[in-house]
């Protein structure tokens, strides 16, 4: 556990020294801030922050996170890092618990600087502290669906391109295609893309609701692909 | 220390590593030798637990490699070849990082760091960013990254690699110094470097053991083999085959530069003829100007048996 920790901070110090977090950081905010205000200050619109959290956030993040993630491992794999790394007594699932961590906390720098909005639309009417913290508590889930999906991709090739890419298009497919196709289908085709689809699990944490048919979607798509992480990281020690 | 029985590992078609055993015992200094792509880096990281052998054994400190991966983790200080480091730390902030990998405390790393700085003259550019550093600096921070937690054992890949001549002498020196408390497994192809160093070496070729013994054995070995060269000026067929008619002469290269014939005789069984030669030469009137054995150095051992690929007493 204590190696975890000792992962953890060596990781959120790399992203706090490199110019690329602060320029995601700066992106992000930018583009849900256009969205924010696009959507939310119109005459006569409800002071809610559903399409804004619920949709937009989402999908800036499907485009953002790979760029967080594709160096985790790609860069140690290039830089040969790799090697003093897996040799010191620390063990593989201590490794990608602590990049996880260390992302993971930087993703949450992120969303508190997207507090911001909750505080502007809170002066045009009562906070529901419920659903923020309801919507919060699914951006966490979600983020974290997201860097393991991108830390399992960075585990697999030296190249942080090819991992940023593979990782763009997966959550791409499950974030905005699923939900798209899933509605010109029929029968169990639409089942399967609907139960894949993220955003529609999502969604009812953006309403408030906390189904745990969606909190264990999160959670066990997460945990597998950190599995995977584990297991590929484990199979450059015999190749 | 270190015990290897029977080490294999292919990678796909490849034998990296094929059925090699030796031992190091507590305080050696064993100097890997071997052409690029020999398996000295392969048999390396097997025993640093970072690949795992397709057969045989390898335990450190009795610890199996492979079962006990971490007690062996904790007892050895590992220098890759390319010294990786993160760029963006600074030295002491990476060596307190690994420091605390090894589960040390506030006080110990205090303590190691100062250690290691004081034993690595890292004390100009600890505070340095890693990126900053020149390759012999960095080269020096990889080593008391190895160093800090005081490990019993020490596997250096190439420590020397990259430096230039001074700092070359100093980390020689300071191998040498380590080599007092710690068991070292040091990896090479300068040859000078282990014949100084080095308790014992074993010479690796192919992934497989081609020679092994203590520099001066391996050169000895050879030295039967080296020739006596000498120059003599007189009419080139009538001194050869005088020389070649003394005892203890087994065959005689000649060679006809400006007047002078340069002579390289092979004797058999390390028989010194030297003296027959000059005792010759003045009997017969023709002028000596030069006689020296060649020293044969482990260099010549090495490319000759690894181009011939022989197994010398392995």
């Amino acid at each position: 556990m204590r190696n975890v920790t000792t992962l953890t901070r060596r990781e959120l110090s790399v992203f706090f020294y490199s110019p690329i977090a602060y320029v995601v950081l700066a992106v992000f905010l930018g583009v849900t801030g256009a969205f924010f205000v696009k959507d939310n200050f119109l005459p006569g619109a409800e002071a809610s922050l559903r399409i804004t959290f619920g949709y937009y956030l989402p999908v800036v993040l499907v485009f953002v996170m790979p760029l967080l993630t594709m160096r985790l491992l790609s860069e140690e794999f290039r830089g040969g890092t790799i090697e003093t790394l897996m040799t010191a007594p620390v063990s593989d699932v201590d490794v990608i618990l602590g990049k996880f961590l260390g992302t993971m906390v930087f993703y949450a720098v992120m969303l508190v600087a997207t507090l911001l909005y909750v505080v502007l639309v809170w002066a045009y009417g009562p906070l529901d502290v419920g659903l923020v913290l309801c919507t919060y508590f699914g951006l966490i889930l979600l983020g974290a669906l997201y860097v393991s999906v991108g830390l399992f991709f960075s585990a697999c090739t030296r190249n942080q391109v090819v991992a940023g890419l593979c990782t763009l298009v997966l959550l791409a497919v499950i974030t905005l295609l699923a939900n798209y196709l899933a509605r010109d289908q029929e029968g169990i085709i639409r089942v399967l893309l609907q139960h894949v689809s993220v955003l529609a699990h999502f969604q009812d944490f953006a309403r408030g609701l906390v189904d745990t048919n969606h909190l264990i979607f999160f959670v066990t798509t997460t945990a597998c692909f950190l599995f995977l992480a584990v297991k590929v990281l484990e199979s450059r020690r015999w190749r | 220390m270190i015990h290897v029985k029977n080490l294999s590992k292919r990678f796909g078609a490849v034998r990296a590593v094929d059925g090699i055993s030796f031992d190091v015992a507590e305080g050696e200094i064993l100097g890997f030798l071997g052409p690029n792509g020999a398996g000295k880096t392969t048999t390396i990281r097997i025993l640093t637990c970072y690949h795992p052998a397709d057969a045989g054994l390898a335990t450190v400190m009795g610890y199996d490699v492979f079962r006990e991966s971490m007690q062996v983790r904790r007892n050895v200080g590992y220098l890759p070849e390319s010294a990786p480091l993160y760029p963006e730390m600074r030295a002491r902030e990476y060596l307190d990082f690994r420091a605390r990998l090894h589960g040390m405390g506030a006080d110990d790393r205090r303590a190691a760091i100062k250690r290691v700085t004081e034993g690595c003259w890292l004390g100009e550019f600890i505070d340095r960013p890693i990126g900053q550093l020149s390759k012999g600096m960095r080269q020096r921070v990889g080593l008391a990254d190895a160093l800090i937690h005081d490990p019993k054992v020490l596997v250096l890949d190439e420590p020397t690699i990259g430096l230039d001549p001074t700092q070359i002498r100093q980390t020689r020196n300071l191998i040498q110094e380590l080599g007092k408390r710690h068991t070292i497994l040091l990896c090479s192809h300068i040859l000078h470097e282990v014949e100084q160093i080095c308790t014992r070496a074993i010479i690796i070729q192919s992934g497989r053991i081609v020679a092994r013994g203590k520099p001066d054995e391996l050169r000895r070995k050879i030295s039967a083999e080296s020739p006596l060269i000498a120059e003599i000026r007189g009419p080139a067929d009538e001194v050869k085959r005088a020389v070649g008619a003394l005892s203890g002469v087994g065959s005689v290269k000649l060679e006809t530069v400006s007047g002078w014939n340069r002579l390289a005789i092979m004797v058999t069984n390390q028989a010194d003829v030297r003296e027959d030669v000059f005792k010759l030469a003045a009997g017969k009137g023709w002028s000596l100007r030069e006689m020296r054995r060649e020293i044969a150095s482990l260099e010549d051992f090495f490319v000759k048996i690894t181009a011939a690929q022989q197994d010398v007493g392995a």
